[in-house]
């Protein structure tokens, strides 16, 4: 039983983990941009949302409405700023880019907000809990794996089904190719780019809720992100979210081995799938 | 009668290396002309640099007599420029009907008015159809032509430039490919040729130009040209004018 929990605990952390995979999995996987700043993204909107919230007295709901368009916004302005000017074949210069700019949000964040751990009060939300058998969910954990799923059954979708998502697909597998077809890939990519940094307003919004944040933070984050888009599978958005639940149940049976062990069992799991299966659970063999 | 399409004096390099010097091409209404010359003559190179592939002076590429030299692809596009490129660059990973729809897409979200739709190019390309939902990357060399001729005709051009469609593929599917470009002519478009295949490009074109590094060293009408005027034009041996 108490394994069971691990494995229930283990797939809701995995929701959260999903929620940054999904932007990693739409600029990483896809695009092919390395955004080192991924998870300084997340903690700069969770900042914005806290922030946001003592001033004006806002719940939870009312930050992720006004969050999430922000993060659009945000995402927008860096591809149109920065990414656009160092995508390429050639990863490393987007890498250099967002490295910097990963270190420039950390020092702002510590400039602005200070060192110290913060959370967005969730009004009770975040203690509530179901009790089905022996185990016990909790109401937050479960509205994050949900969220994360619809989020992940969106993007797919978006990407098999629609005019943008086509014209992302062509532009990532031949930038050249796919202007020939008429589409303008820059106007492409800041929208893919909008969207990745848009669901990490989401993201933003329960990190803050589920647990604290501070301005260091990021790298971690960006971590699992990083983790959870390989275990699953370059260009492939229901291989993140696997790839997630993976990382997620991962450390939940590593925690429960030895509180200690738990964040390093998800990094030798990502490692033996490195190791065995380089092209990601859901990935294709490079030929 | 202004040119749809015409180069003047283009210069083009990669680098330090001048691929063109100078060239001069014309294409009239409805035409087809077909472009030759040994490998790294600069055929390719001219078509790239029209598509706003290379850098080229504003003045260099003109359409419908507007200056449109070094204008960005996509722009290209919509501006009625179509091209077949060299290798097919299909996009891998993506269906049949998916490569195709990106460029119903694109003239979609662009206005672009035409005759070219799936089912229109299903009855040119019997096969498209039938392998609509099969990735690009599994279909034969020449399943991957149509493919791309019909991701070309797709974006509805007025101008299609054809980068050797006939490389790589074996007789009888290159006889099915070069049927199909008078049903294409017969709509309008105007068309430019690559080829290396002499005979084949002197059949399925009004006129012809021959290039031999980086200069046009022969032009006249197809039908007229000897074989032997083609021949000293082609391998550099003195220049001929018809």
């Amino acid at each position: 039983m108490e394994w069971f929990d691990a494995l229930v605990q283990g797939i809701l952390l995995g929701g959260m983990y999903a929620q940054y995979a999904l932007g990693m999995a739409l600029m990483f996987g896809v695009m092919r941009i390395v955004n080192i700043s991924h998870g300084d993204l997340v903690i700069l909107l969770s900042l914005i949302g806290i922030s946001m919230a003592s001033a004006w007295g806002l719940g939870p709901l009312p930050v992720l409405i006004v969050l999430v368009p922000l993060a659009v916004l945000m995402g927008w302005v860096l591809q149109k700023a920065v990414l656009n000017r160092v995508v390429g074949s050639d990863p490393l210069p987007s890498l250099i880019a967002t490295f910097g700019l990963s270190i420039a949000l950390q020092n702002l964040m510590l400039q602005i907000w200070s060192a110290n751990s913060r959370s967005l009060p969730g009004h009770g939300i975040e203690s509530q809990s179901i009790e089905i058998g022996a185990v016990y969910i909790g109401l937050l954990p479960l509205i994050v794996l949900a969220v994360a799923t619809g989020l992940t059954w969106g993007l797919d979708l978006t990407l098999k089904r629609t005019r943008f998502g086509r014209a992302l697909r062509a532009a990532s597998a031949d930038v050249e190719a796919a202007a020939m077809t008429g589409i303008n890939p820059r106007a492409v990519y800041a929208m893919a780019t909008a969207a990745a940094v848009g669901i990490l307003g989401f993201a933003a919004v329960f990190q803050a809720l589920r647990s604290t944040v501070a301005p260091a933070d990021g790298p971690a984050q960006l971590i699992y992100a990083f983790e959870a888009v390989i275990i699953g599978g370059m260009g492939t958005v229901w291989g993140a979210f696997v790839g997630s639940m993976v990382l997620g149940i991962s450390q939940a049976i590593g925690f429960r081995i030895d509180p200690g062990f738990g964040v390093l069992a998800g990094h030798i799991v990502f490692l033996i799938v490195l190791a065995t299966r380089p092209q990601g659970l859901f990935g294709k063999a490079l030929a | 009668m202004t040119a749809v399409l015409s180069t003047h004096g283009l210069l083009a390099r990669y680098g330090d290396f001048q691929a063109l010097y100078g060239i001069d091409i014309e294409l009239h209404q409805g035409e087809a002309v077909a472009l030759i010359g040994a490998n790294g003559a600069g055929k390719s190179t001219l078509l790239r640099s029209i598509m706003g592939l290379l850098p080229v002076g504003r003045e260099m590429v003109r359409l419908h007599g507007d200056p449109v030299g070094g204008t960005a692809t996509d722009r290209m596009v919509q501006k009625g420029v179509a091209i077949v490129p060299e290798g097919r660059r299909l996009f891998t990973g993506m269906s049949v009907e998916d490569n195709l729809r990106v460029a119903i897409d694109q003239a979609a979200r662009m206005g672009a008015k035409g005759g070219w739709t799936l089912p229109r190019l299903h009855q040119l390309f019997p096969i498209l159809k039938e392998k609509a939902r099969t990735q690009v990357q599994s279909l034969s060399g020449g399943q991957q032509q149509m493919v791309a001729i019909g991701r070309a005709l797709l974006c509805q051009p007025r101008v299609l430039l054809c980068d050797e469609i006939s490389l790589g593929l074996a007789p009888k599917v290159i006889r099915e490919i070069y049927a199909a470009l008078p049903e294409i002519r017969a709509t309008g478009t105007a068309m430019i040729v690559v080829e290396q295949d002499v005979g084949l490009a002197r059949s399925a074109s009004d006129r012809l130009y021959c290039m031999l590094e980086g200069r046009v060293t022969l032009t006249g009408r197809s039908a007229e040209i000897t074989r032997e005027q083609i021949g000293k034009a082609y391998f550099g041996a003195g220049h001929g004018v018809v």
